[in-house]
């Protein structure tokens, strides 16, 4: 099914703001494993120079993923999301994410194809602050691999 | 608007101590059903295929696989680890080939990951390429940092 082409270029509201935790955020570094004091110690982010506990690079991610859910949940795009999978993922940093962030997400469709029988969605998310300074973009790639035939 | 604030980064290793070719620690990262159920509640990406083995298999996987955004947050412990400071990384992106299958056994999946300087950039960073493979295959393609160090 091919995917409608009108989208492309298409963004959406900034979503309302996600606040960013410092619990949160351990229970994240703790998730992946990762023991490094910048995450969970205030003391040991502000002696690398941040004003609190950063976040690890792709915590980003569930809050970007989210807001770009709006979109491919979007019945007039028709991506049949039971297909989809993650292709690629791309993060540009301005600073890193960290406690105390209160971050909006402003998505933009960057590019909608069909390769093969794939339907693929470009979509990317502009995350900002609450001054509305740019923290970090995201770009995320989906694919929704051809249904096989009967 | 200001787009970047000019901050110090006291990465542990320093842009002129580094060449093209200069490899960074390699690590590897077990993976086990407890760490897929463990990262869904942290990311908020409750796919079944990360936790189902009926509906991973229903839906044509060979077993219940490994989110990608956890496969893609190990990754860059290779290279934020060898930094120190998280906040060094400027660009990070990843393409998901291959899943991390992660079978219901006492072993699970182990994440193999290294990484070597592939450029010298400007404003002292450099590019990061990271090989990561699981039983023996590469499962991220054109797996790259940017990284700012001192």
């Amino acid at each position: 099914m091919a995917l409608d082409q009108s989208f492309v270029g298409r963004s959406y509201p900034p979503t309302a703001p996600y606040e960013v935790g410092r619990e949160k955020i351990r229970e994240f570094a703790e998730a992946v494993g990762d023991a490094n004091p910048a995450y969970t110690d205030p003391e040991a982010a502000k002696a690398l120079g941040h004003p609190d506990v950063i976040a690890p690079p792709t915590f980003v991610f569930s809050i970007t993923f989210k807001a770009a859910s709006q979109v491919i949940a979007d019945p007039q795009l028709g991506l049949d999301y039971s297909r989809v999978v993650h292709g690629d993922q791309k993060f540009a940093y301005v600073r890193p994410v960290r406690a105390g962030d209160r971050l909006t997400v402003t998505s933009t469709i960057e590019a909608v194809k069909s390769m093969a029988g794939n339907d693929i969605l470009d979509v990317r998310g502009e995350v900002h602050d609450e001054a509305g300074e740019r923290v970090v973009t995201a770009w995320t790639k989906l694919v929704a691999r051809a249904a096989e035939e009967a | 608007m200001t787009e970047s604030v000019t901050r110090p980064v006291p990465s542990k290793v320093a842009y002129s101590d580094v060449e093209v070719g200069t490899e960074l620690p390699a690590q590897s990262f077990p993976v086990d059903r407890a760490t897929l159920v463990r990262y869904a509640g942290a990311s908020g990406d409750f796919n079944p295929i990360h936790w189902n083995e009926k509906f991973a298999k229903e839906v044509g996987l060979p077993d219940v696989i490994a989110h990608g955004m956890f496969t893609m947050a190990e990754a860059i412990r290779v290279v934020t680890d060898w930094t120190g400071d998280p906040g060094s990384v400027v660009e990070y992106g990843v393409r998901f080939t291959r899943p991390v299958v992660v079978p219901n056994d006492d072993r699970g999946a182990v994440i193999e990951v290294s990484g070597k300087v592939a450029a010298k950039l400007d404003d002292n960073t450099v590019r990061v390429d990271l090989l990561a493979t699981s039983a023996g295959q590469k499962v991220l393609g054109m797996s790259r940092a940017v990284v700012r160090l001192a």
